[in-house]
Parts: structure tokens; sequence; C-alpha cells
């Protein structure tokens, strides 16, 4: 009788393991607190699928998953044609939300927000800017008392996606910056110091005086620094927000391509914020493992449905209706 | 003796030895009752021949002591073939450029070789007289009260992880430089050229000064056991002669134990050399070659550690694995210098003469 019972009771945790999906991806670490919950979430409606995500940054979820080693990816950068000709497992990126970086800067006495044009900015990073008074940075600010102090230029150490927004930016705006510097997760900076981290570069921005640099919008937000406006190509002076990065978006919708590799930096439209970007899931087109290739799409369409709405809660900026609609159709894609 | 003595790979002489109790023997013989045999000489004498036992644990060691050298080559094959794509495409050029360049690919290792030889060799200047001085307090001139306490806290540095190194001089040292240390400097030793420049608080000097507050531990406790293991007749015999107390610890302590404490150097400077993270956090990560020691600089183990993770490239990647093959040369290379320069310093010159 005892016997009998355990073997049922095992059968039972067999059928149970059996049916569990346990899905491994691994990437980007800028939407990692906005997966996490997400994949938490899913988990509790349904107890059978257990995704776990490793924020081991862009370049690694690119190469895991192209080869293999996990079952999807994220990517705050677009794949580049020579990385998805090697993909020995070809992938659909899927943008899920977006995301801004924002200048911060340490100007003590200076409480009101600074204006910054295109050209101050790429001035700054490429060393032609060297003074707060410069008359760059002064002609847009207008009785704000710019002190005649060395700018000092702080960039991320590691690669990371934020750089990559960044530069892709200031590529666009600056024909200088595009060819001597150009457009990466990592460049080569003329100027400045690089800290390790968000948290890095904002702590040093904290401690120096006259500094200057560039971190993402969430976690200015959350640590409550205070940013600068930035002139979008209508010529207006935005404040990042998850309206103005979503409007960027929205600005863009049409000329997305059917793959989604888009580059939504300096976009058109009076409200969009210029240093905007997609974050992307890069799910394999053809599963290995056709249970865990349904398992995902479900999840997708999940997250396109429910997911979508808790984006605001923690500062990512949601998908504009247009695009969302349009992903839709491509998870339904989806081997 | 004295000198044999306190080099840490010869082995010390027992100081109670079977001779010195063969006296004493007779005296227990003489007893009505025998002593019964030693537990150590009854098993000895039934082990049987112990000749086997003696082979195989001579050959288990050499399979240890080759561990070391296969350790060493499978390290040195790995990071020669993940990096054969930026090896044939730069060659020797690459230990000698400058440019550090993922978006066109184009790598050159020097200012992160002289970021890791700057930081070290300043971290050592700083951290060798200091560690000196506290182990001659501890051994020499220290009351019994205060050694135990001095030991422990120097041993308790050591234990201290390096990140936690890394955040203290990221909200206290880096504040110091910048305000007090560097402007101080910048006036009375400006005009050496080293410290000139815009001063941001984080660059070489304050990276040195990090390392060298970690390898000071290292240095002084290793220091301290070699001038412990100094035999106290070697200071009574220098005492004896007329020295003050500064020649007696120079005579009879320092000049002995001078070997030992390169060794502890050599091994503080191994640890300069491939710290990581407190470096990464300090240094400015800005791959320049600057002679300010205010210049923000990059290291090649805090490159590999910044940049691995988000490479994406197998040229970027194979780039990123030559550092770490650079970091592993000139390791050995600062070692050699090092063990030539023991060498040539105590070649032919008798430890004990003045």
């Amino acid at each position: 009788m005892k016997r009998k019972f355990i073997a049922s009771g095992l059968l039972a945790v067999c059928a149970a393991a059996a049916s569990a999906q346990n899905i491994s991806g691994a990437g980007a670490t800028f939407p990692y607190p906005i997966y996490s919950k997400w994949f938490n979430e899913y988990s509790q409606i349904h107890p059978d699928v257990k995704i776990n995500y490793q924020s081991i940054g862009s370049g690694g979820g690119i190469r895991q998953v192209t080869e293999g080693t996990v079952d999807f990816g994220a990517s705050d950068a677009t794949m580049t044609d020579q990385q998805l000709h090697d993909a020995k497992v070809k992938v659909t990126a899927i943008p899920t939300v977006l995301g801004a970086v924002v200048p911060v800067y340490n100007l003590p006495g200076v409480n009101q927000e600074l204006k910054f044009t295109d050209d101050a900015i790429a001035g700054i990073y490429l060393g032609k800017i060297t003074k707060w008074n410069d008359p760059y940075i002064a002609k847009e600010n207008p009785g704000v008392n710019l002190p005649d102090a060395n700018i000092l230029p702080v960039y991320r150490s590691e690669g990371s996606g934020t750089t990559f927004i960044f530069t892709d930016y200031l590529s666009k705006v600056s024909p200088l910056f595009k060819s001597t510097i150009g457009t990466g997760a990592a460049v080569k900076w003329p100027v400045g110091i690089g800290q390790k981290g968000n948290e890095g570069v904002a702590g040093m921005i904290r401690q120096s005086k006259f500094s200057f640099g560039y971190v993402e919008l969430i976690y200015a937000t959350q640590n409550h620094m205070q940013f600068g406006t930035v002139r979008n190509k209508a010529g207006r002076f935005v404040k990042a927000s998850t309206d103005t990065v979503t409007a960027a978006a929205a600005a863009d919708a049409k000329t997305i391509p059917a793959d989604y590799r888009v580059s939504i930096t300096n976009a058109a439209g009076p409200d969009s914020y210029p240093i905007s970007s997609f974050t992307w899931l890069l799910i394999p087109t053809v599963a290995k493992d056709p249970a865990k290739g349904k398992a995902l799409v479900e999840f997708l369409n999940w997250m396109l449905e429910h997911g979508e709405s808790e984006a605001t809660g923690l500062t990512y900026a949601p998908l504009p209706k247009a695009v969302a609609d349009r992903v839709k159709q491509t998870v339904g894609t989806l081997r | 003796m004295a000198d044999r003595a306190i080099h840490p790979s010869t082995p010390v002489p027992q100081r109670t030895t079977v001779t010195a109790l063969a006296p004493d023997a007779p005296a227990a013989v003489s007893l009505p009752v025998p002593a019964a045999p030693s537990a150590i000489r009854s098993y000895l004498s039934q082990r049987g021949s112990g000749a086997l036992a003696d082979r195989s644990f001579g050959a288990i060691m050499l399979l240890c002591a080759c561990s070391i050298f296969a350790i060493v080559i499978f390290i040195a094959s790995i990071l020669v073939l993940r990096s054969r794509l930026s090896l044939t495409q730069f060659g020797l050029k690459f230990f000698t450029g400058q440019n550090w360049d993922p978006v066109s690919g184009d790598f050159g290792a020097l200012p992160f070789i002289f970021g890791t030889l700057a930081t070290s060799l300043v971290a050592l200047c700083l951290a060798v007289p200091l560690a000196l001085g506290v182990a001659i307090f501890i051994t020499e001139l220290c009351p019994k009260v205060l050694r135990a306490p001095i030991s422990f806290l120097t041993e308790l540095l050591a234990a201290i992880p390096s990140v936690v190194y890394g955040l203290w001089a990221v909200f206290v040292l880096v504040p110091i430089v910048r305000d007090q240390l560097g402007p101080w400097l910048a006036k009375y030793l400006g005009w050496t050229g080293f410290f000139g420049g815009t001063n941001f608080g984080v660059g070489l000097l304050t990276a040195s000064i990090i390392l060298a507050i970690m390898i000071l531990p290292i240095i002084s406790s290793l220091t301290r056991d070699m001038m412990t293991a100094v035999p106290t007749s070697q200071r009574e015999a220098v005492l004896a002669l007329g020295a003050t107390r500064w020649e007696m610890i120079r005579i009879g302590v320092l000049r002995n134990a001078r070997i030992g404490i390169v060794g502890a150097v050599i091994l503080g400077l191994g640890r300069a050399l491939g710290e990581t993270m407190a470096v990464a956090m300090t240094i400015g990560n800005h791959p320049v070659i600057s002679k300010s020691l205010f210049a923000p600089g990059y290291t090649l183990a805090s490159a590999i550690a910044n940049e691995f993770s988000e490479a994406t490239g197998d040229l970027y990647l194979s780039a990123l694995i030559e550092i770490g093959l650079a970091l592993f040369l000139v390791t050995i290379v600062v070692n050699a210098i090092a063990r030539v320069l023991v060498w040539a310093v105590t070649r032919g010159a008798p430890a004990r003469v003045a």
C-alpha cells in the first residue's frame, strides 16, 4: 500500500517535470529589471513554465543565442549583417520596450535644467568643447551662470548598450563624430575618463565638480538625478520621459523594417526624445525544441497584451500601438 | 649557517638532534626494568623495508610538481590559441601599438602595458618602505602587548576583498587626492613633471596608492616572518661587537633576511600587476600614455574585466585574450628581472659581512 503510494507520487513528480518547461535566456543588462518582473509574473500564472534570464550583456546574449547555448537572447544593439550571416541559429528580433540615455552633469551653483544641443554634446566628447562657458553651451542657456571651468567628460568603461545608443545618436548628428569615433558598444574616446556601469558614471559625476556624462533614463529617474534636455530633429528641447521616448518610436514607426533592425535615435517629430532606442529579445526563428518554442511564443503574446502596461511603472517606455501590432504579427510567424 | 636558516626553501636543522640525546640514554638503560621501545622504533622495525612506500611517495610528489608545469603550459597554450586571430593580424605591433579602437578594429596594447607597469612600480615605491618599517617595528622594537594586535591587523588587511578597497577608494581616497594631496603635490613637486595637468582625483596616482595599501600587508607580514627567522645569536653577536640598535637591525637582521625580503616584494609586485577591481574603479579607464600621475590610465587586467562581457566580434574578443597573454608575459618578464636582480645583488657576497 505504502509502496504504491510512493510510486504514484514519483510518477506525478516525473509527469510534472516532463511538462514543465525550463527556458533559459541571456543578454542585455539594461532591460533586466522589467524582464525579471515579467518572467516572474508569467511563471506564477503558468507554473509549468520557468524562464531563467542571465544579464551578461548584449554581446554575450547575441553570441550565446546564435551558438545555441541558450533558448533566447536579448540585446540593446541591433545585430550586424556579419553577425546575422555567421549565426548558427537564425534568430528573429522582437522589440520589447524602449529606453533612453540622458545627459547628466555636476555644476555647483547651477540649479536650472540645462539645454544641450546635438553639437554641444558631440563637441564635449570630441574634445572640441572644453569649457562650460563655451558659446555652444551658453547660447542655449541664457541666464545661467556657467563657470569658466574645464569639462570632465565621463563615459562607460565597459562595453554597453548605453554607449551604443549614445554613440549611435552622436554619429547621426555629427559627421566628425562618425568619422573619428563611430558607433559601438565600446569606442575609442579621445577625452575623458571611464567608469564602470551606470552607477560608476553617476557616482563619478556626483563627486566631481564640472563633470558631464550619460546614463540610462531609468537609472537617472530612480536615483533622482537631475538631467538636461536635448534638442531633437525638429529643433525643440525635449526632456526624456516614457512619453517622449514612445513618441520617438511612434514617429519612426512607418519606416521600421520587417526585421526591426532600426535605430530610432534623432527621430523626427516635435515630441520625440532624440537619444532613444528599442531593446530586443532574440528568439530562434525555428525552435530546436518545439515545446519550448511554443512556450516562448505564448509568453511573447502575454507580454504584448499584459506586460507592456507594466513597463511605465519601471520607467521603461512601452511600444507604441502601431509597433506592438506589427510585433504581434511577427510573433505569429515564429515556429 | 645563519644565511641558510633564513632562506625559506632550505630546511632548518632541528635544534634537538639524536646526538644531543645520546648522553642521557645510558642513564635510562641503567634502570632495572628495560624501558619499553618507543612507538616510533617499534613501528619502524615492523613495517618491512618501506622501499615501495618511499618510491611511490617520491613519484606522487613528482606528479604534484609536474602539475605546476602542466597548468602553466595549459594556460599559455589556451591564451595563444584563442588569440590567434589577433596575433596573426597585428603580430608584434600589438605590443607596441597605442591605438585601441573597437569600432575600426585596430588594437594595440602599449597603453595598457604602460598603465600596469607604472601603477605597480609606483605602488611598490610607496609600499616597500612602509612595509619594511612595519616589519622592523613588529619584530625588533614593538612592546609585547602591541605585537599581537598589530600583526593581526596586518593580516586582516590582506584578507579584505579588493572590491571593498575599490569602494573605499572611490568614496574616500579619490576626494582626498583631488582636493588635498593632488594640489599639494602639484605645488611642491610639479616641477618634476610627474604631477602636471588637471587632477580629477581618479588616475594613475590614486590607483597606485590603493595598490600600495593592498600589497602592504603581504610584504610586511612575509618580511616579518623572514626577520623572525634570523637567529637571536646573530643579533646578540652584532650587539656584542658594539653596534647600536639600528646597526644591529641593519647588519644583523636586514642583511641576513634580504633574500627573503626581496621574495616578499616580488610576491607583492605579482599581486599589484594582476589586481583588477580596485584599479578599474580608480584609474579612469582611459588608454593613454602620460608622464603625469594625475592623468587617467588603464591596466591590462582591468581592460579585460571591463570589456570582455560586451565584446562583440571575433577580432575584438581575440584582442582581449591577447591582452591576457600580454599580462601573462609581463608578469613572467617582471619576475625574471626581479630574480636576476636578486642573484646579481647576493652573488658571492657572504651574507654576514656588513
